[in-house]
């Protein structure tokens, strides 16, 4: 993305910026995690959802510099 | 002292080796010499993908959050383990932005937030501030590093602060001697030794304890049965506010501290930052996991360290690993909590003294220092902040550095309009600027103290929940000081500029121009240039 031709300005644009939105709501809307059942493992949903929230960050923001390279 | 005599041990020969580490570092992918900024500050800024991933995870996740956090968590449940979301959504935040950090620094030359404000904004004054924000909030988080290894030699039954000086000593001699170098080694080590800790501890302690239900079960009868009101193993009514505005504010503010843009800037491209943002939240996992040793030590029954009649619960960590742990492995354990604090501490007096160096130093007293005198007064300063964090734990109540990070928090984020949104426009104007920090300041420093502390029987300074019904309104719901404080300074940082505009206050000139956001390593245009072009 930042590669750019001869010519044409450099710029950080690129549609793909928005997926970078979900992860920064998506951990922020505690009524989708504030409660005890269903649990994994023993934990309750208000921690292991939280902690699923990171993979969601990892994936989206390992995509987004995948495509933005 | 009796009966922690092999946690003694382990914990001095970890700590030694580490030291050790941090004097060789100096001659680590070797320049020709040290004597310059970007050498000793920033180590050359030739850091690759591994080497930034383990110095800004490093430079992040310290030992007070280490001790802190799980404290929280066991003191008022749920609302502590906001650190996780906080770190969940700090990377995709800033992933962008840092990459325009880099790329501008890198044409100019800057080394601090406040480099940046200087020449974006023209203004010198706008810059001091800045600065001085910047040296304000860094010192107090330097100083509760102390607090970290004082907590684990707390319950190695060590009081008296003769450990904590020769700790910072050592520390001190090799910063100076070796710059942002020692601090990158050691992480490494830092890190091993820390996953290697957490892993132990998530999968031998809850087997200990009958496993995740029983922990989470004792934690939700303990709070249950507690009269206070922002407390319980998950949210209630009043504090979802305060975990969101929290958690968000205080990723609004992590790279805002001038230590974790050292490990930015450290970094050779733009595609080490960005993979970076995309990697680094495998430490949120492990905090995460942290945090959660706070419900363990409730189910284990754990308590902290009591001296002159008040729990320290800071200590509940290591008094938990203690209990639980054979005593060679608690000495791993604790070496893992000090070097943490070295590691942070190191970057965090590197990024102060640079900023001194830069813009005080340089722009008030030696408008023409060398490369080799800027060195040279940086690695002073180094020790001077040192120095002064060791006295604050030494002349003050910790307790006063806690209330002082708290505030630093709220102050450091005052400095967003300026540097972050700087870096995306030139729309405001400098004295628009300047107003919003101060009006975001006063505001944060007046929400601030009217929050009290039962707990601790404070009157002010006691926390960053700022109930709303002080506002007036009918709720017992609180938000995060820093929060309200910034949208304070948002508000007048535009009005000011409107009006400054109206009234064609003259404003500052863009030394930066818009090309100078994109570069990458390898253009023409990345070298170092002179500041001077601003003026």
């Amino acid at each position: 993305m930042t590669t750019g031709e001869p010519g044409q300005p450099r710029t950080d644009r690129s549609p793909w910026n928005w997926l970078l939105v979900v992860p920064i709501v998506l951990p922020l809307l505690t009524f989708l995690f504030n409660a005890d059942e269903p649990r994994l493992l023993g934990f309750p949903l208000f921690y292991w959802l939280q902690m699923a929230f990171i993979v969601v960050g990892v994936v989206t923001t390992t995509i987004v510099y995948r495509m933005t390279k | 002292m009796s009966g922690h005599t092999t946690e003694l041990v382990v914990f001095i020969v970890l700590f030694l080796i580490v030291s050790g580490m941090g004097f060789v570092a100096s001659r680590w992918r070797r320049p020709d010499d040290l004597a310059s900024l970007n050498e000793w500050g920033l180590g050359g800024r030739s850091f690759g993908s591994w080497i930034t991933w383990f110095l800004i995870g490093g430079d992040l996740y310290t030992a007070y959050t280490f001790v802190a956090v799980p404290a929280l968590v066991f003191s008022s449940g749920a609302l502590g383990f906001y650190a996780l979301p906080y770190t969940v959504v700090v990377y995709p935040l800033v992933f962008l932005v840092l990459a325009r950090m880099w790329s501008v620094s890198h044409v100019h030359g800057f080394v601090t937030p406040a480099d940046f404000v200087r020449a974006r904004f023209g203004s010198p004054t706008l810059a001091l501030v800045i600065a001085i924000t910047g040296l304000v909030a860094t010192m107090p988080y330097i100083a509760l590093q102390l607090v970290g290894i004082e907590a684990v030699l707390k319950a190695m039954g060590i009081t008296g602060h003769l450990p904590i000086i020769i700790a910072f000593a050592i520390l001190a001699a090799y910063t100076y001697q070796s710059g942002l170098r020692a601090p990158a080694l050691i992480a490494f080590v830092k890190d091993a030794l820390i996953y290697i800790v957490i892993l132990a501890a998530v999968i031998y302690i809850p087997s200990r304890l009958g496993g995740w239900d029983s922990i989470f079960d004792a934690a939700k009868a303990k709070f249950d049965a507690s009269p206070a009101q922002n407390d319980g193993y998950i949210l209630n009514a009043n504090n979802q506010l305060q975990y969101i505005t929290l958690a968000f504010g205080s990723a609004l503010a992590l790279f805002l501290y001038p230590h974790s843009l050292t490990g930015v800037l450290a970094s050779k491209n733009r595609n080490v930052i960005k993979r970076n943002m995309s990697a680094l939240p495998a430490y949120s996992l492990v905090l995460g996991l942290i945090a959660l040793l706070g419900f363990m030590a409730i189910a284990a029954g754990t308590k902290p360290v009591t001296a002159n009649g008040k729990a320290d619960t800071n200590t509940i960590v290591p008094v938990l690993f203690d209990q639980m742990f054979p005593d060679w492995f608690t000495g791993v354990a604790y070496a893992a909590v000090g070097i943490g604090a070295l590691v942070p501490a190191a970057i965090m007096s590197i990024a102060a003294a640079n900023l001194f160096t830069r813009n005080i130093y340089r722009e008030y007293l030696n408008k023409n220092a060398t490369d080799a005198q800027e060195a040279n007064v940086s690695k002073l300063v180094s020790l001077v902040v040192k120095v002064g964090a060791v006295l604050c734990i030494l002349l003050l109540d910790p307790q006063f550095s806690i209330d002082l990070q708290l505030i630093g928090g709220v102050i450091i984020l005052q400095t967003l309009p300026s540097v972050a949104l700087g870096l995306y426009t030139r729309w405001f104007h400098k004295g628009g600027l300047i107003a919003g920090w101060a009006a975001g300041l006063g505001a944060g420093m007046w929400m601030l103290y009217l929050i009290p502390n039962p707990a601790n029987g404070k009157a002010h300074f006691g926390g960053s929940a700022f109930p709303l019904a002080n506002l007036g309104f009918d709720t017992k719901m609180t938000v995060y000081a820093g929060f309200l404080a910034l949208a304070v300074n948002l508000v007048v940082a535009v009005l000011g500029t409107v009006i400054f505009k109206a009234v064609k206050v003259a404003d500052g000139e863009d030394a930066t121009a818009r090309d100078d956001y994109f570069v990458d390593e390898g253009d023409p245009k990345v070298k170092d240039l002179d500041l001077t072009g601003s003026h």
